[in-house]
């Protein structure tokens, strides 16, 4: 008998306990990752409430946001983050939940350590107190962002109230052009079903150009479905995912391995598979793709002009002027050429070893524009040491950038890593929001970390394609 | 928890679109271990760039039902975001549409977030910006907003409106009371029994 349920409604209805008077699901959770900044009230609400942690084997805790990148020796010059990483010492200790700290080498990003460790899996419900907990998707999971007071409800009941979403597979077919990224296949998406387009939906991504993509680049593109709206999204487990998991710390092993193997493929979407809605996007149209506004939405491909006011329908139009006023950028203008005064590689987006890898192409035998301050931020003690390794940090050095330790930096700048006054940075981070990078007047330009490379070289936003050999690509 | 059926209250106009959560509590004041102390932050850059920012105009000082417009709230899944809210004294929302890690966790703290269409909302705004003291009452029984004369019909997930006007929205007595079922389920999980799934 065929499964026409796609592979979010079954690893819903594995997961589901029961249905609550409310109508919503309890459904429970098979991984919880958790952090410094959304978990000490949380743990405060157990302690007021005399709970305990109901599965502490299925939490694991990193440190990322307030995490310095220069020196990382404690205590903190910044006594509010110091609190912050005292209290989750504290609070795992006492609960018993496993932490990756700062003096081991498995701490870093929670969305960039939880894959490489082998803790996502496929098939597995996975939440996070963070909005990109989406990125876990890329192996066939729910992962889901939440609240506080849902961590919460997680550490003491493992499960929580949820509303089952629709699903809307979003195929992109074809082939991906030479210097065209996973990071320009999330912004493209978004950019053609809008920042709040996903409301209501959980996203599958299918087709070729996902069939192709490697781990690292589908947890790209799943990272950001939260920008459009999507409560989570996901790719199918295939034999990518398998490869990718086999030999992981935290992976089954043996035959153990091949069971689960067996039973990750069961899962996937088949044939038959049914959806809420269908979207299919030709993946060969895709250009390089850059913000120019104030939400990830607004964007162009590096060859295009920014949009005129009077191209867009009238609701949409206050936005669009409220962000050409904030960047200072000018409708009808070309984004390639538009200065930069930062460039910032990393983030749980971008912070991979691949995007290093591909920033590092284009940095190789460059060297960063006068006047131009670039940062590259590995996302985890594992891809500092890889890169390392494979001699990364020394073509990044050469070339000007500065080369950091783990941490979400300035993607959204808890640490000291910030934009000043009215600086303009070329990110390979997931949101141009305004206030984002540290500085309330300071503006972002999303875009890969090739393009983020190339922009730094250049001091302004070029087109990759034309700085990367035709061998290298 | 009290039911909540009714929020009476006069209204901040902030009729803009995809107000996302660094907006409205900007990541430099995460650095904390309690939301305590929060409220005075909420919209912090956005009002010292504005200076007839609602939040700091005389007229809104005693209003606590915020109007706003399409995705409210999307962005970061910080619960700091609707702390923040609610500290600085807002006990609802009414916008268009809301991003859904911020609606779930407006229902949590027991803070409406109610939906109108967007017509209503931009009459519901100029009759605030022109009369600020009017009373607004949303009545999450009747499912109606009213404001002086004028009555708008009201949307909101079913399940979040009967969570709130029954006094179940805190979530976690109810999710405790399925033990039995919680080790029921992880009981039948592939990943947690070393994948015997035959």
């Amino acid at each position: 008998m065929t499964d026409s349920r796609n592979l979010f409604n079954k690893v819903w209805d594995n997961h589901t306990v029961r249905e609550l008077p409310s109508g919503q699901t309890q459904l429970f959770i098979g991984r919880h990752l958790i952090h410094e900044v959304t978990s000490p009230q949380a743990f405060e609400m157990l302690r007021e409430r005399n709970l305990s942690v109901l599965h502490p084997e299925l939490t694991f805790a990193t440190v990322d946001h307030i995490v310095p990148t220069d020196n990382q020796l404690r205590p903190f010059a910044d006594a509010l983050a110091e609190q912050m990483m005292s209290q989750i010492e504290i609070n795992c200790r006492e609960f018993g939940v496993e932490l990756f700290d700062l003096k081991g080498d498995r701490q870093g990003i929670v969305h960039v350590v939880g894959p490489e460790l082998g803790l996502t899996q496929p098939g597995l419900t996975l939440v996070c107190g963070d909005s990109h907990t989406s990125t876990h998707g890329a192996f066939g999971s729910i992962a889901l962002g939440i609240g506080t007071s849902q961590v919460a409800y997680v550490l003491s009941t493992q499960t929580l109230a949820l509303q089952r979403p629709k699903v809307r597979q979003i195929k992109v077919t074809g082939e991906l052009q030479p210097g065209v990224f996973a990071k320009d296949v999330a912004l493209h998406i978004i950019r053609v079903l809008g920042v709040k387009g996903g409301i209501g939906y959980a996203y599958e991504y299918s087709g070729e150009v996902f069939d192709r993509m490697t781990m690292e680049e589908r947890m790209t593109v799943c990272n950001m479905s939260i920008e459009g709206g999507a409560r989570c999204g996901y790719v199918n487990p295939d034999e990518t995912t398998i490869e990718y998991l086999r030999g992981r710390p935290y992976s089954p092993t043996g035959e153990e391995f091949d069971r689960a193997a067996e039973w990750w493929l069961s899962l996937a979407s088949g044939p038959d598979a049914e959806f809420d809605d269908v979207v299919e996007i030709d993946g060969s149209q895709i250009e390089p793709t850059v913000t120019w506004g104030i939400n990830p939405g607004q964007s162009v491909g590096v060859k295009e002009k920014l949009p005129t006011l009077d191209s867009f329908e009238a609701e949409e139009r206050g936005g669009a002027s409220e962000a050409f006023t904030f960047m200072d950028l000018h409708e009808g203008e070309p984004i390639q050429g538009t200065s930069i005064d930062v460039a910032f590689i990393g983030s749980c987006t971008n912070g991979r070893i691949s995007d290093l890898r591909e920033a590092a192409e284009v940095a190789r035998g460059r060297h960063v524009a006068e006047g131009v301050r670039a940062l590259v931020v590995p996302g985890s003690k594992k891809v500092l040491e890889q890169a390392k390794q494979e001699g990364l940090d020394q073509i990044f050095i050469e070339a000007g950038f500065d080369w950091r330790d783990a941490g979400c930096s300035m993607c959204l700048a808890m640490n000291p890593d910030k934009l000043v006054g009215r600086e303009i940075c070329a990110s390979s981070s997931n949101r141009n929001f305004k206030g984002r990078q540290g500085s309330p007047t300071g503006r972002t330009l999303l875009m890969s970390p090739a393009m983020v490379a190339a922009a730094a070289v250049n001091g302004h936003v070029v087109d990759v394609r034309e700085l990367l050999e035709p061998a290298a690509v | 928890m009290a039911k909540i059926e009714q929020v009476r209250g006069q209204g901040i106009p902030l009729l803009i679109d995809d107000i996302d959560t660094d907006r409205i509590i900007p990541a430099r004041y995460l650095r904390c271990v309690t939301f305590d102390g929060l409220g005075e932050h909420a919209f912090k850059d956005d009002r010292e760039q504005d200076k007839e920012h609602p939040f700091d105009h005389p007229h809104f000082q005693e209003s606590t039902i915020l109007i706003s417009g399409r995705n409210f709230g999307c962005g970061s899944s910080r619960e700091h975001a609707p702390q923040a809210l609610m500290r600085w004294g807002v006990e609802a929302v009414i916008a268009e549409s809301y991003a859904e890690i911020f609606f779930g966790n407006c229902t949590s703290l027991g803070i409406p977030a109610v939906c109108l269409e967007r017509a209503d909302l931009e009459t519901l705004t100029s009759m605030v910006q022109q009369t600020p003291t009017l009373p607004i009452t949303i009545d999450l029984v009747a499912k109606r907003v009213s404001c002086g004369d004028a009555e708008f019909p009201l949307t909101m997930a079913e399940s979040a409106r009967s969570a709130l006007t029954s006094g179940e929205y805190d979530f976690l007595s109810q999710l405790l009371e399925g033990k039995a079922e919680i080790e029921k389920t992880a009981g039948q999980l592939p990943y947690l029994n070393h994948f015997q799934t035959a």
